[in-house]
């Protein structure tokens, strides 16, 4: 086969097929449809297969992109799915919701000249493939005797407990909630990340072997210190996520009408509000909601409100759309179902109706000065601009504190926000207890804490004396070199010495 | 980490039996309750089993309870438990839809689908050398713990409880073996002193100048008027409040109270806040927040009811209550 150039790859990426905006803003099904086989290879073939491919070190992960899309051309998608699955426990998740505009796609060199190759929507094909298909990747495993415990069941918790399980410990997740899931449950909806998605990607977990306990609040029921001490765990992972919600603290935060994110998109993820009063859990939603930022969660929270039936859904930002944290494929579909954006705006002020209830906002119009610490231009207002507009809704989206429960009933140090201070392998301050994911770094993305929940996993690993290598599970890859025994050359002296 | 406990109960405290959270992620057999007892048409207990958090349950703590698997997750204060039975207890009032569905389907044999906790900040029992502590309607259960802590602690504890006539008085009894006094109010006069408690906290307060401090539970009305009567006499008195929550562990805000000007989650910073800092109107217009909502899921169930031939809830239709009722009532305390 002539080697591929960027002259003679396809020079268009192959289209997303997508639910009509029109429809969907009426129901609660997956707004990007996913590709069908031919639109896959078609992307495939786009792929230069790079010999030194900057796409893995931009993903968080690490995984091997070549390969798995070679096996998709080759046709071999289960192989695709193996070598995806070796570093992503996943990919049906992280082909929808991961930033790939930053990651893996936004160091394509195809990206140089044309469009990245869609990697995200590779991913997903593969990931949704594995699912339709049943596949798994379960290795043998060889019980070793430690004990993990795990809390939190999010993408970190999830990340952590698939690995240390798949290094033959007994691994326990404990979960909040009633349902295990975190953030992928709870925060992000349904048309972006179905629930039947979520629930074969925790089946994947279930079935290495790991338990998860529901309805348990570490802290309260149990401390981190207890688990250690009296419950027998040889090392603790915590991957709870920041999670306590930012308020701004203007006048009128108190009314009705005044709620989180995180408790609009619970209601509706969670406990199903739209399904009121057939579900328990009530939502009083306004006919004009007005959301304030712009990132992800803020655009869940505005296309959740709009299929549930506002009238009007408004985006209050202080900065512009350059400026939006949000992923720019969930920016691009908000636009097209009609939010209605209002870029240079900062709230000063909610109104009430009278009756304790939302009536209208007050806010101030912005202008952009001078880049900031965080390189982005600072917005400064503009004075005399302020304006009212109606709104029975105000929902703030606007990031996350750290939740202080585990901070409140144990002795493992933070930093001054709250969050729990660990060193650069996430070991924390106590013994055999690790943490990742949000609740070190502040709120961020889901394949970040899983790549957090991987890394802890790794020094848990060093910490108890496992070792550390994926030979031990990695299934044999048919064509790679020197291979013996599913043992690269390499790993196998590796392993003589840490064995010594 | 024990309560403070006349007896040395370390045997059985300090068992390292691990705890037992009991059920798996999925097809989850859920929290069996063991004992209901019927004080009223309108208030009930139930009794549930649940060893780990019998354990580490305090006094001031609350739960968060899922009836069913379409059910909601409804906060409720932890009346009491047992940490020999492996229990928890709840007192409930059936008020809303979901309570009243309770009322209707919570016998003992079923199982609650989920129930998670113990939530919220525990009670600091201080060193206090006299406190009285009032308990209003719903209220009368939670401050029980709290009471009996303070008992254990060495102080003087005057129990001021309130109902609206003498056949909702329930827990007399466990009121009386921790309470070196016992105020009952009533509405109507029919038992104790006609009256609010405020009535009885004022009486109270004449008796024994030397009040250190007063813990009031209630509804909010209730707790801000007992805030109120010990203003002006400089009394500490810590409330517990009650706000409308989603996940009780800090996550969705939507508990948040103004105490002394800040904002507060009740969930995570509470639930106890000390009642002369309270924005009481504040909390009362945020429980009216579903009003509506609540009617409507209400006229929905009743219509279920009616078409389901199901009649609807008097104590008579809780057949098996018997034997169970009574365990209940003479539940033994560890110490």
């Amino acid at each position: 086969m002539p080697k591929k150039t960027i002259r003679t790859i396809p020079q268009n990426r192959a289209p997303m097929p997508v639910q009509d905006p029109a429809e969907r803003v009426e129901n609660f099904a997956e707004v990007a449809l996913g590709f069908g086989l031919e639109d896959a290879l078609i992307e495939c073939a786009r792929c230069l297969d790079c010999p030194a491919p900057a796409c893995v070190d931009g993903c968080p992960v690490g995984i091997d992109i070549p390969a798995f899309i070679m096996k998709i051309i080759d046709k071999d998608y289960h192989g695709a799915y193996e070598i995806l699955s070796e570093a992503n426990l996943l990919p049906a998740i992280c082909g929808r919701v991961c930033p790939q505009e930053d990651q893996c796609e936004g160091v394509c060199p195809v990206g140089d000249t044309l469009e990245p190759v869609a990697i995200g929507r590779l991913e997903r094909w593969v990931g949704d493939e594995a699912i339709e298909k049943g596949w798994s990747n379960v290795p043998y495993v060889e019980p070793n005797g430690f004990k993990i415990g795990i809390i939190g069941s999010g993408p970190a918790g999830m990340a952590c407990a698939a690995d240390m399980a798949k290094a033959g410990c007994d691994v326990t997740i404990y979960e909040a909630l009633h349902e295990p899931g975190g953030v992928l449950r709870y925060g992000i909806p349904e048309f972006r990340l179905p629930n039947d998605v979520v629930d074969a990607e925790i089946a994947n977990i279930l079935k290495l072997g790991v338990k998860i306990e529901c309805n348990t609040l570490v802290g309260r029921l149990f401390t981190i210190e207890q688990m250690r001490n009296e419950m027998g765990f040889d090392a603790v992972f915590i991957g709870t996520g920041a999670g306590y919600p930012k308020f701004m603290g203007i006048p009128g935060e108190s009314l009705n009408g005044v709620l989180s994110a995180n408790e609009l998109l619970t209601r509706c993820n969670l406990m199903n509000a739209g399904k009121f009063p057939n579900y328990d859990t009530p939502l009083d939603l306004g006919r004009r909601v007005s959301v304030i930022g712009s990132g992800n969660t803020a655009m869940d929270a505005m296309r959740v409100s709009l299929r549930l039936g506002a009238e009007k859904v408004y985006c209050v930002y202080r900065r512009t759309r350059d400026e939006s944290p949000a992923r720019l494929e969930e920016l691009h579909h908000a636009e097209e179902e009609g939010i209605e954006f209002h870029w240079l705006t900062a709230p000063v002020e909610i109104l009430d109706d009278g009756e304790g209830n939302v009536r209208a906002m007050r806010c101030l119009r912005m202008e952009l000065g001078e880049p900031d610490d965080s390189g982005r231009r600072r917005p400064i207002p503009i004075e005399g601009s302020e304006y009212e507009f109606e709104t029975d809704m105000v929902v703030y989206a606007i990031g996350t504190n750290a939740n202080p429960i585990l901070g409140q009933t144990s002795n493992i140090k933070l930093n001054k926000w709250g969050y729990i201070e660990t060193d650069e392998n996430l070991a924390s301050s106590l013994a055999g207890v690790f943490a990742g994911g949000d609740i070190v770094t502040g709120a961020a993305t889901v394949i970040l804490a899983m790549g957090a929940g991987r890394k802890a996993a790794r020094s848990m690993k060093a910490y108890l004396g496992i070792r550390d290598t994926a030979a031990v599970y990695l299934s044999e890859r048919s064509g790679s070199e020197g291979t013996l025994f599913g043992i690269p050359a390499a790993e196998r002296n590796f392993a003589r010495i840490r064995l010594a | 980490m024990a309560r403070k406990s006349g007896k040395p109960k370390a045997k059985t405290e300090e068992q390292p039996e691990s705890p037992e959270p009991g059920h798996e992620a999925r097809g989850t057999p859920g929290f069996e309750i063991v004992a209901r007892e019927d004080f009223s048409d309108v208030t009930f207990l139930l009794e549930v089993r649940h060893p780990a958090m019998a354990k580490a349950a305090r006094p001031g703590q609350f739960v968060i309870v899922i009836t069913h698997e379409h059910g909601e997750r409804i906060p409720l204060t932890i009346a009491d438990f047992d940490r020999d039975r492996g229990t928890v207890t709840l007192v409930i009032q059936a008020v809303g839809k979901t309570t009243k569905e309770m009322q209707q389907i919570c016998r003992v044999g079923t199982a609650l689908h989920g129930v998670v906790g113990p939530m919220g900040l525990p009670s600091h029992i201080g060193d206090a050398k006299k406190v009285i502590c009032v308990g209003g309607g719903l209220g009368v259960a939670p401050v029980y713990p709290q009471a009996r802590a303070f008992k254990e602690g060495g102080a003087y504890v005057i129990g001021v409880v309130g109902f609206r006539n003498k056949d909702l008085v329930f827990w007399e009894d466990k009121f009386r073996a921790c309470c070196d006094e016992l105020i009952i109010c009533s509405d109507d006069g029919s038992v104790g002193i006609k009256g609010l408690v405020t009535k009885g906290i004022e009486a109270a307060i004449d008796k024994h100048p030397d009040i250190d401090e007063v813990v009031a539970i209630g509804p909010p009305v209730m707790m801000k008027a007992c805030a109120e009567a010990t203003r002006p006499h400089d009394i500490k008195t810590m409330v517990s409040l009650n706000p409308i929550m989603v996940d009780g562990t800090g996550m969705c805000g939507g508990c948040r109270v103004k105490v002394g000007g800040k904002v507060m989650f009740a969930c995570v910073d509470g639930p106890d806040f000390d009642g002369h800092d309270v924005d009481f109107d504040d909390l009362m217009n945020r429980l009216r927040r579903f009003v509506s909502e609540e009617k409507r899921a209400m006229e929905k169930w009743q219509e279920n009811c009616k078409r389901l031939n199901q009649e609807p809830y008097t104590p008579d239709t809780v057949a098996e209550r018997g034997g169970s009722g009574s365990a209940a009532a003479g539940t033994g305390r560890p110490s």
